[in-house]
């Protein structure tokens, strides 16, 4: 047996692991260093390159008119979208968390925000903001919180408001059942007092629950923060980043640079930055693994 | 439904236990709502949902849109593309990350620590990200608006979470299990097909069910490598409906539906192990 052994070490881990890393540098790593290539090289309409542009197009990207503004709104898109997803997942992880009847039922509606396809819930969100025949706005007239109908979508900021909430309903089920995995972590007799009726009850979640779920708080949020920042469907859907680059995002608008406006050169030097935005993050998240495998 | 279970005898029924309930009811509602809407419009007949007053429920339960809606866009279609789209993409993921995940599991070899950064990583990236140098990438292999570009690019990005959910199922499983195996004479390979493998089955389902919905759900790489609908995959079939001047919103919801309903049952099969799986990295 050993010289079985002996004759496969001479190969050693490549057979098992080659034809992942293969696929993994053809198809994800090539396409990185394409995209980073493109970005320093003069490419045409038509997508064939007439060779290197230096950081010609990160100064076109520094002039285009509209980055000041979609920056700015990437930041608030990502910043806020994470934070009311964090704040509201803790009660919703509770909820799954406690014992009620029905709770198998509440856990499964919960779920498909998160299985549905994002296009297909957009869709969905597109049709109740609709401005003639959408339910939101027989909702709000049923409510007598409103007299007439309104266009949702028509003032830009309010539907840059709305593709948050979106954004934020989405987000919620994958982060509070990372939550509620943490919650289960916590040993059971600290759950018992986590659960003392009256009074006590929020002071032993301030003070017990909440610092012991903090590491998957971090998790979440960290994930959050790269789906959040790469979220694409939403806005594609519901507004195309329009009207004009107003509700885009930095993700949306290397997009529309590079397949509607047709500027691979421009759009490449956007999508590299958030290349190492993205990388950013990732280190980010790393850093919170080791401090966990620490602890 | 109506087979409640009653609350444990020692639970009181009080006051905070009923609004607990009602609570995470209502909670459990407005995360549905949005597709209860979905099913409402897809039951209604196309003049019932430009009525004005509308109504909540149809007024005539169109259940026909159910069997018309094949005929109203290329439906079948759609789904034929997405779901050779996906069980490819989901095969290639699970024979090529078996063998990686096996490995990594059980030896320690130089470069496993660079070998786990690199999935890390790269289950951190989103083909989003990526999609202006993966669209150039595909033009240079001449595979623009093929099935075989959506595969292997799905295949790729969804690689890294089934090697580490694969990983984590096979390093639970004890090491004198397989060397018993070895000792009744066994190869490595046998080994592998009829021991460890049926012990991870957990693990195996997983994985593919959760690379089966990726790719089955993806949109922006289908959207940008795809342009005829005979290989459109049916996020993008779908929403191409939105943009025409008049939206047949009971024909696109009925289509949404019947492709959204079997994933979340697939996807409520596995949430367990989903958690576990998407944060490994942070655990190991």
């Amino acid at each position: 047996m050993s010289g079985r052994t002996m004759n496969k070490s001479r190969l050693g881990a490549l057979p098992w692991i080659a034809p992942a890393i293969i696929m993994i540098a053809v198809f994800v790593v090539w396409p990185a260093f394409e995209m980073i290539r493109t970005s320093f090289q003069n490419v045409g309409a038509t997508g064939q390159s007439k060779g290197w542009a230096g950081f010609d197009n990160y100064h076109t990207l520094l002039q285009n008119p509209d980055l000041k503004n979609v920056l700015i709104r990437t930041f608030i898109w990502v910043v806020g979208v994470v934070f009311f997803t964090m704040i509201i997942s803790l009660p919703v992880a509770q909820l799954l968390n406690a014992n009620y009847p029905g709770r198998k039922v509440v856990r499964w509606s919960i779920i498909v925000p998160w299985a549905a396809s994002l296009v297909m819930t957009s869709t969905a969100w597109k049709w109740i903001l609709d401005a003639y025949y959408g339910v939101l706005n027989e909702i709000a007239i049923d409510l007598h919180l409103r007299k007439e109908s309104i266009d949702w979508l028509a003032d830009t900021k309010q539907s840059f408001i709305w593709l948050m909430v979106v954004a934020v309903f989405v987000s919620i089920p994958f982060t509070s059942f990372v939550i509620l995995a943490g919650l289960s972590t916590i040993p059971n007799d600290i759950k018992e007092a986590s659960h003392v009726d009256g009074a006590t009850s929020w002071k032993s979640y301030r003070h017990i629950t909440f610092p012991l779920l903090k590491p998957s708080l971090f998790v979440a949020a960290v994930i959050n923060l790269i789906n959040v920042f790469n979220s694409f469907p939403i806005i594609w859907v519901i507004t195309q980043g329009g009207p004009g680059y107003e509700t885009d995002t930095t993700t949306t608008l290397a997009y529309k640079i590079s397949f509607r406006d047709q500027d691979v050169g421009q759009s490449a030097a956007m999508a590299a930055v958030n290349f190492v935005i993205i990388l950013v993050f990732i280190g980010l998240f790393l850093k919170a693994s080791k401090n966990q495998e620490q602890n | 439904m109506s087979t409640q279970v009653l609350p444990k005898r020692h639970k009181r029924f009080t006051g905070k236990r009923v609004s607990l309930t009602i609570s995470a009811w209502t909670m459990g509602f407005l995360f549905f709502a949005p597709y209860l809407q979905m099913i409402l419009t897809a039951l209604k007949s196309q003049e019932e949902i430009t009525a004005i007053p509308s109504t909540y429920l149809p007024k005539k339960w169109a259940f026909s849109n159910f069997t018309g809606v094949w005929k109203e866009i290329p439906l079948a279609t759609y789904l034929k593309s997405s779901f050779i789209i996906s069980i490819s993409a989901t095969l290639i993921v699970i024979v090529i990350a078996i063998p990686a995940a096996y490995y990594v599991a059980r030896n320690n070899f130089r470069g496993k620590k660079a070998f786990l950064l690199l999935v890390l990583v790269t289950q951190m990236f989103a083909p989003t990200a990526l999609v202006v140098g993966i669209f150039r990438e595909i033009v240079a292999f001449k595979l623009v608006d093929t099935y075989l570009a959506l595969i292997l690019i799905y295949a790729a990005f969804n690689m890294a979470f089934s090697i580490w959910i694969l990983s984590s199922f096979f390093a639970s499983i004890p090491k004198e299990v397989e060397e018993a195996a070895w000792i009744d004479g066994c190869s490595r390979f046998t080994t592998l097909t009829k021991i460890v493998l049926p012990l991870a089955l957990p693990g195996l389902v997983t994985a593919f069910i959760f690379t089966f919905i990726a790719a089955w759900n993806e949109f922006v790489i289908a959207l940008t490598l795809t342009s005829s609908p005979e290989h459109e995959p049916l996020t993008v079939g779908l929403t191409a409906l939105i943009g025409q001047y008049q939206v047949q919103w009971n024909y696109l919801f009925a289509g949404s539906l019947i492709a959204i309903v079997p994933v979340v049952i697939l996807f409520a099969l596995i949430e367990k192990w989903l958690v576990g799986g998407l944060t490994a990295g942070s655990v190991k």
